[in-house]
Order: structure tokens, then sequence, then C-alpha cells
């Protein structure tokens, strides 16, 4: 088994508001190893982004806070470490993609200039050589007749090969981990397959890591090697893609798969919603944030937080109707080991 | 590029045209004529005297026949001044102002965009609020409030600058300094706010995720896109350094433009008002032209080429 590049363990973020504080990652636990593709799915409001961001270091200091656990890269705490060599370690060692590029580009500066400036910054480049890397790095992701794309402003591109530059942009510098956050919501969605195929692509030429962040389980069952399914700021179950498509074990993971339309379904069978929304996070309490909209909910769920149990290998689940403790008979079918779909 | 220069001058020519038709017939319904102590002359001078300045004809006559002058760049002869052509005499008054103007324009801009951008990285700090509360007095307190206050504790208490007139280069300070109060308080609320937008930008983001500098995100991606707005900002200001020079330049008694506009109103120096005030409409006309093309050029998105951008 080949060791973690990245871990993030027991991680709690909060941010002031004027509501008081709000805590929207509460816990999360994960480690991402060399290579492989660990998609993180969850509702807006999960604690996707903020998860994603605390990585960086990008969340606005004046409001947010991590308030517990550790984010390890190459056996660095990437808390700890001083702006300087954060600033070292974006864009070189992870880098991000985000979710619109339409608002992610500086909109006054030459796309050639903006690959250019981490080039510069990290590999300590001149101009003419940041030049011809940023130009090779355009034909990588297929911007047709690059070399007079370099000279172009953001707005003479279209909204799908903005995304190439964006992601031209976050690789320029052979990073070991790339976070794409929501890389294919704003796009149409034959451009959104285009987009996907590239970052597969480019992750088998230069070897990178991603976490894939997004609420689209067509885009994971696509891309992912791993699966961590969030809820309310905490990880409910993580494993395989296999394991989590085929053997889910927390209800949430259930519902939503129940909830995503079939190609070979009737058009007359109705999609399962699940039913409720996501809690308040600033009132949350002790107790399974899931519990007011489980089906199989028990009283041990509202007033205990659940713990992670694991369910074979690094397939694990924190949900008490898995847990050692919980009669087997409680168990409803729909989640027993091995039910395939 | 071309086709729309050439519409934006016929566009300012048809301005300029209005203005001096209203101008023309506004000034009419001021009371008085424009001769100095009319009630002493008799019927027989005043109808030599108008006949003279043309005063005689009906006033669509005097309408046309002054387009026609105009159009030939002639702004006709002072009524006050003697044998003095109006050209002649904003020639020499225009030197004064636009130093003034200029200087006020220039030190006012720098102060309020230092002000503007170090409020906006102090976001919410002591700093922050003092340089806003500054901005909202120094935009709602009229500048001749500056003015005086600035003559007496600067030029009569301290003794530091000359209080008033025009001589030598210390005696432009306190005048420019009032002037450019405005200009202080517009560009730093303005620069601010661009600041505090452009800094919640998506692209931010992505520039410091890339890795480089707090510094060279605040220089390249920053400031550079929150300055671009604050171009639009140069139209307006000219108009308020304009009208601020009209009242300063009366309270320091600088022989400026200003000066003259205010004493030729007051007089009825018809033709003087007249061409002072085409004089003043045509720069704006002009500043507004070309901050738009400044525009065009500052920001890759704005094409004048009529395509979609």
């Amino acid at each position: 088994m080949k060791s973690n590049i990245l871990s993030v363990d027991n991680l709690h973020v909060s941010f002031k508001t004027q509501a008081g504080r709000v805590t929207a990652v509460r816990g999360v636990t994960f480690g991402l190893k060399k290579g492989e593709t660990l998609a993180i799915v969850g509702e807006s409001g999960s604690g996707k982004s903020v998860t994603a961001r605390s990585i960086m270091r990008l969340l606005p200091k004046n409001n947010t806070e991590v308030t517990k656990g550790d984010i390890v890269y190459e056996d660095r705490s990437l808390l700890n470490v001083s702006i300087k060599d954060m600033q070292e370690i974006r864009g070189a060692e992870i880098s991000m993609v985000f979710q619109d590029p339409m608002t992610s580009l500086n909109p006054t500066m030459k796309v050639g200039k903006q690959i250019m400036e981490g080039l510069q910054k990290h590999q300590k480049l001149s101009k003419a050589q940041a030049r011809e890397r940023a130009l090779e790095m355009l034909q990588l992701v297929g911007i047709p007749s690059a070399e007079a794309r370099l000279e172009d402003y953001p707005h003479n591109f279209s909204g799908g090969m903005r995304q190439r530059v964006v992601i031209a942009m976050a690789l320029v510098c052979n990073p070991k981990v790339l976070i794409a956050d929501e890389p294919t919501t704003a796009l149409d969605v034959t451009i959104q397959a285009q987009i996907l195929d590239l970052m597969k692509d480019l992750q088998k030429k230069m070897d990178t890591a991603i976490i894939l962040i997004t609420h689209d389980l067509g885009v994971v069952a696509n891309m992912a090697d791993r699966v961590a399914v969030m809820y309310a700021g905490k990880i409910v179950e993580q494993g395989t893609l296999d394991e989590i498509f085929y053997n889910p074990q927390h209800p949430y993971t259930l519902g939503l798969l129940k909830s995503m339309p079939k190609l070979n379904d009737d058009r007359t069978v109705p999609l399962l919603p699940i039913p409720g929304s996501p809690p308040d996070l600033a009132t949350i309490g002790e107790g399974c944030a899931f519990a007011a909209r489980c089906p199989h909910t028990m009283k041990v769920c509202h007033s205990f937080t659940p713990e992670d149990t694991v369910v074979d290998g690094e397939h694990t689940v924190a949900c008490w109707l898995q847990d050692t403790r919980t009669p087997k008979e409680y168990l409803p079918k729909e989640l027993e080991t091995s039910q395939s779909r | 590029m071309k086709r729309y220069l050439v519409q934006r001058i016929g566009f300012m020519l048809v301005t300029l045209f209005v203005i001096v038709t209203i101008t023309f017939f506004l000034m009419q319904l001021l009371p008085g004529t424009p001769f100095t102590n009319p009630e002493k002359l008799t019927n027989q001078q005043l109808l030599v005297l108008n006949a003279k300045y043309g005063l005689d004809q009906p006033l669509g006559i005097q309408y046309i026949r002054y387009l026609g002058n105009l159009v030939q760049g002639d702004l006709g002869y002072s009524f006050q001044n003697v044998g003095r052509s109006v050209s002649s005499i904003i020639g020499e008054r225009i030197g004064p102002s636009a130093f003034l103007g200029l200087q006020a324009l220039i030190f006012g801009s720098i102060i309020g965009l230092i002000l503007g951008i170090v409020s906006a990285l102090k976001h919410n700090t002591l700093f922050d609020y003092g340089s806003v509360t500054l901005a909202v007095l120094g935009m709602s307190i009229p500048s001749f409030v500056f003015a005086a206050l600035l003559q007496y504790y600067v030029g009569v208490k301290l003794e530091w600058l000359p209080v008033a007139l025009w001589e030598g280069y210390s005696s432009t300070i306190l005048p420019s300094f009032a002037l450019s109060v405005i200009v202080i308080a517009t560009v730093a609320r303005f620069i601010r706010s661009e600041m505090l937008e452009v800094i919640g930008q998506d692209y931010v983001i992505t520039a410091r995720a890339k890795g480089i500098t707090e510094q060279q995100v605040i220089v390249k991606h920053v400031i550079r896109n929150a300055l671009i707005p604050v171009v639009t900002m140069l139209g307006p200001l000219a108009v308020a350094i304009m009208t601020g020079t009209l009242v300063i330049e009366k309270i320091f008694a600088v022989p400026g433009l200003g000066e003259q506009f205010t004493l030729s109103i007051i007089v009825l120096d018809y033709s003087v008002i007249m061409g002072i005030a085409i004089f003043y409409s045509a720069l704006f006309i002009i500043v507004i032209f070309l901050v738009d093309i400044l525009y065009g050029f500052l920001d890759p998105r704005i094409s004048y080429k009529g395509e979609a951008g």
C-alpha cells in the first residue's frame, strides 16, 4: 500500500458570523495517496470547499479559524508552516482549480502572463523560459493555436477553454496534489466530459494526486479511485469507488445513490429524494447530524455522535447501525454488506 | 475605432451646440444691461452703444450672428474691457487656473489613492474608519469653508504661506490644497470600495493559490483592476475642480479664469460669459471623451469596434 502524500486529521474549521460561531468542518479525516483521485462528495454547505481551502490555507483570515486537527503534507504540518513557506507550496506542490472559470481568471492580464507568474516564482525561470513552458502547457491542455492565445485576455476564451487555461495554470509547475473544487459545475455537459477526460489524461502523464470536490455522482463514477461522502461538516462514509457505489453502508450514501437518475430506468419511475434539509451548522449539537432525515433512526442517534466503524479494509462508515455494539438485527436489509445494485 | 471616433466627435459638437444655445438665451434673462451705470446714460447714448454691440437687433438675429462668428472661431469682444477680444482674455487668464487645477488634481489623486488603498488593505481597522470619516467630511464640506480655514490658520495665524494673491509658487499651495480636498475624498472613497470589491473576486484567490507573494497579488491583481474604474472619476473630478475654481480663485484673489467668470457675470459682460461658458463646456466634453478612449486602452474587455467583447 502506498503511503499518504497528504493527510487531513480530525480537521475542525469554524467561522465567526453574526449568528455566532459556526463550525463548518467538524472533524474531517482522510488521506490522499500519490497519483490517486479522491472524490469528496456532499451537498452544498457540507464543508467540502472549506476543507479544500483550509488545505491551501486560503480561507479568509479575519473570520476563519482551524480550531482542531492537522493537515500533513509530506511530513510537514501545513497549519504550522510560515506564510512564506506556504507560498512556496501553493502552486508548486499543491495547486487548485476553482469552480467558475468565468471569474477565476484576472480579466485584465494576458492569459500567458497569468500562467507564467507561478513558473517565474517557483522555478525561477526567465521570462523567455517561462513563456516557452506556458506555451507547452497550453498545447498540452488542448488549446488550438496556443502561441497566439498566450497574448489573449480571458474574455477572448469560451468557458470550456478558460477552464483548460485554469487547469494549465494549476499544473504548470508539476504539483503533486491538485485540488479541483467543482471544476465542471459551471460548464455544459459536453464540455464537462472533455474537461474530465483532460484531467484524467494529465493525471496519468504527470502522476498528480487529485482531490476532486463535487456533488455530481456521475463525475465521481467517472473519475474517482476513492470516495469520501461528507454531510454537515463530517465524512460519514469513505471507501473505494466500488465500495461506495455497490456497497454503501451509510443511509445517507444510499439515499444519494437512490436519488440519482439511472439511464436504463423507465421514465415513469420517480426519483427517490432524501426528505428534509441539512441541519443548521450554527445550532448543531451532539448526535448524528443525519438522524432527523434518516429512515432508520434509533434513539442513540439523537444523543451520541457515531464513531467511524471499519467495514472492510479502508472502507469506514460513521453510523450507529454499523457500530459493533448495535445488534445485527437492527441493520436494515438494504444496508447489508455485499448487497449489489 | 475610426467610426466610433467620428460618431463621438459628432455627438460632442451637438452637445456643445445645445450648451451654446441654452446659455445664450438664459443669459438674456439676467436683469440689467452690460453697461456700467446705465441710469446715467442718455437714451441717445444707449441707442448708440446698443447699435455698436448689435444689441438693438432682435434676439434671434443676435443668436444667429453669434453662432456664425463662433463657427469661424470668433468669440467676439468684451463689453467691459474695451478693445479686448474674449479669446485673448481667456488666454491670459487660463494660466493660473490650469496650474491650480492640475496641481490640485495630481496632488489630490496621489493622496486619495494612497489613503483609499491603505484603508482597503486595513479594512475595518481604526485607520480605515478614520479615513472614511475624513472622506465623508471632505465630500460634504464645501471647498470655500476649507479655503477660509486654511487662510485663517495657515496664512494669518501661523504665517507659513501667503493668505492670498498670485505671487510665486508659495501662493499656489493653499488654493490648490483647498481645491484638492474634494479630489482626495472622492478618489479615496472610490478606490477603497473598488479595492474591497476586487479583493473578494475569485481571481484574487486564484492568484494566491499560485503561490505568488501577497505583495504581488495586491499590486498585480488587485490594485491594477481597482484602478481602471477610477479613471472614470476623472470627468466628474474635472467638473468639481472647474466649479471649485470659481469660488476658490475669488477667495484667494487669484487672477484666473474662474475669477474672471464670476466677475463677468456680475457686470453682465455677455460675450465674456458666453466665451468662458463655451470654453468650460468644451474642456469638460473633451475630458470625458479622453477618459472614454483611455478606458478602452486600460481595460482589454472594452472594444470600440462595435463588436461584442
